[in-house]
């Protein structure tokens, strides 16, 4: 490795500061008491307390705090529907969004082209655009308002587009002859396609896996739009919390940590993944 | 493409998923489009509505708070996409060298856009807090007076932009690193031999080779500044005024504060059709340049 000007280590440094800086911030944050937040003299040296987490999560707790004097279940319940909701679309998505792909790339039949333009134009829908429709027909329609059904329909389907389209850049390197040697020993299409081709796009779709579960797990105004007290999930939760005079800043930081916990550890196991999804992503257009 | 597979087969494999696309995008982007064209509150059902016509869309041009949003809209969207071009790809070629952490660097750097929009606005709203807020607890500490942050409408609108800076500057660095270190070696040595300085070496050589990338990153990013909506909401909320108020934000106040669903639906409509004309540019120019590369190579093939 040649040897480089300090100067570009030091601008590399700053940069890493920069980027993880407010998240820092906020972590260290959800560790302190209000008194410490909020009190002038601040504030690299204070006594840190999960006593926004207990708060946050008193319902799982084995135990019982001393400072929690009657346990508030909301952001715990928003939890388990985050969880649930996410992980749900993220597999459906996953199932039929490469299914699709698979159909796209290797068979020639009417109506591929409509497909796979639609595919690319719906892409662009933004969650905004699906307010009114979406709140109008999930209520009169379907009656699936306040579902937990009715918020993973919709995001399976605002996810969709995506998952088959960078899915197709991944199929399209499976060499066609595998395929071709297990059609030969007998192996129907969907055997070929869930023995044979699955296996080798695993990559592919573990980035897929990770945008999908993202959206789904970010999301919020649709999320508003559609959920009742029941389903709410963590972002909703947040922002409703947010909207009083006086911001428990200790709570929603530890809140906020907490929602950012499953991107972040995504981020660290599978940053190449990542990476190689959104360069596929521009360079494909 | 695979032989003696059933006609039927690539539908079997495509249907489920064009049926939930149909079923829940298509189906309500019509039901918008037909609404658009109604009065209709949410007690109402649609079937209800009295019908108006164009009325929602002459209403819009007459409206003052909605030419104020789109204007606020195209100028975020054109401001923070400039704004990040210049220094994602400024930094791409000043850290397109060996160096040790550039891995680190890039898993960094992607964390910002894998977070909930919701928590970074919390992050920043918290930091741009007037009294407890990083910002203004380091100019004070300075003796400087402090800043009203989010309390003033084009500190409010600056401080969105910094923000959306912080989040997405990345996203262009390692498109436009990705872009650089796949460019060909060859041209960079010809250049270099023929006493090519670095900058004419960027300047004529890096930054056209990586023209194509660079326009569909900065067509995608134009798109996504559009569609931006929750960093804003927990940020400042449209406010002080009118100051920050995105059109996404407008629609959804539209629908849910003052419950016109029909003026909300019509006013989607005009975002979504400028979404589809960024889409389709970007759909052209990818169509144009695979045509140009496949016409050079058949030159080549040819001489």
């Amino acid at each position: 490795m040649p040897r480089q000007n300090p100067a570009f280590y030091a601008l590399l440094a700053a940069l890493i500061v920069m980027a993880l800086g407010p998240i820092v911030l906020m972590l260290g944050n959800s560790l302190k008491m209000n008194v410490d937040i909020t009190s002038p003299t601040s504030s690299l040296l204070f006594m840190p307390t999960l006593r926004n987490y207990e708060t946050a999560l008193c319902d799982f707790l084995w135990y019982e705090p001393e400072h929690i004097r009657r346990c508030d279940k909301t952001f715990g319940r928003a939890l388990v529907n985050s969880l649930t909701i996410s992980i749900i679309s993220t597999g459906i998505t996953l199932i039929l969004g490469c299914m699709a792909a698979y159909a796209l790339v290797r068979f020639r039949f009417m109506g591929r082209g409509v497909t796979s333009l639609g595919t690319l134009m719906v892409r662009m829908v933004p969650p905004a655009v699906l307010l009114v429709p979406v709140f109008g027909i999930w209520t009169f329609q379907f009656g699936i308002d306040g579902t937990i059904g009715g918020i993973i329909l919709i995001y399976v389907a605002m996810n969709l587009p995506f998952v088959i389209w960078i899915l197709q850049s991944f199929i399209v390197q499976v060499p066609i002859q595998l395929e071709e040697a297990a059609r030969m020993d007998g192996a129907g299409p969907f055997r070929t396609f869930f023995l044979v081709v699955l296996p080798l796009i695993k990559p592919g779709l573990a980035a897929a896996a990770i945008f999908t579960f993202r959206v789904a797990w970010n999301e919020f105004l649709l999320a508003n739009a559609l959920a009742d007290r029941a389903t709410r999930t963590v972002p909703v939760t947040i922002v409703n919390s947010l909207t009083e005079y006086d911001i428990d800043w200790g709570l929603i930081m530890a809140t906020g940590t907490l929602l950012a916990i499953p991107p972040i550890l995504f981020t660290l196991v599978a940053s190449r993944q990542i990476i190689t999804g959104m360069t596929a992503g521009a360079v494909k257009g | 493409m695979l032989a003696n597979a059933n006609r039927l087969t690539p539908y079997l494999f495509l249907l489920p998923a064009v049926a939930v696309m149909v079923v829940a995008l298509l189906y309500p982007i019509g039901y918008m489009i037909w609404a658009s064209f109604l009065d209709w509150n949410p007690s109402q059902r649609i079937g209800e509505a009295d019908f108006v016509g164009l009325r929602n869309y002459f209403n819009l041009l007459g409206d003052a708070a909605f030419h104020e949003s789109l204007w606020v809209t195209v100028k975020f969207a054109v401001l923070v996409v400039g704004i990040e071009m210049v220094l994602g790809v400024g930094l791409a070629l000043l850290l397109d060298r060996e160096l040790r952490g550039m891995t680190l660097l890039r898993t960094v750097f992607i964390l910002p856009m894998m977070i909930a929009p919701i928590v970074v606005g919390l992050i920043w709203r918290y930091m741009y807090h007037p009294t407890v807020g990083t910002f203004n607890r380091i100019l004070d500490s300075l003796g400087l007076p402090t800043a009203p942050w989010l309390s003033d409408g084009d500190w409010a609108f600056a401080s969105v932009v910094i923000a959306d800076i912080w989040q997405w500057t990345p996203f262009i660095f390692i498109l436009s690193l990705a872009a650089l270190q796949s460019l060909p070696k060859s041209a960079m040595e010809a250049a270099r031999i023929d006493g090519a300085t670095g900058w004419q070496l960027i300047w004529h050589i890096k930054i056209p080779l990586m023209m194509p990338v660079l326009i569909v990153t900065c067509l995608l990013r134009l798109i996504d500044a559009f569609k931006v909506l929750e960093v804003v909401l927990v940020l400042t909320n449209g406010g002080p005024g009118l100051s920050t108020e995105i059109l996404a934000l407008r629609i959804s106040r539209t629908a849910s504060e003052f419950r016109e669903l029909g003026y909300a639906a019509a006013m989607s409509n005009v975002l979504l059709i400028l979404l589809l004309i960024l889409t389709l540019a970007m759909f052209l120019y990818t169509k144009i340049t695979e045509a140009r590369a496949a016409r050079v190579r058949a030159a080549i093939e040819e001489g």
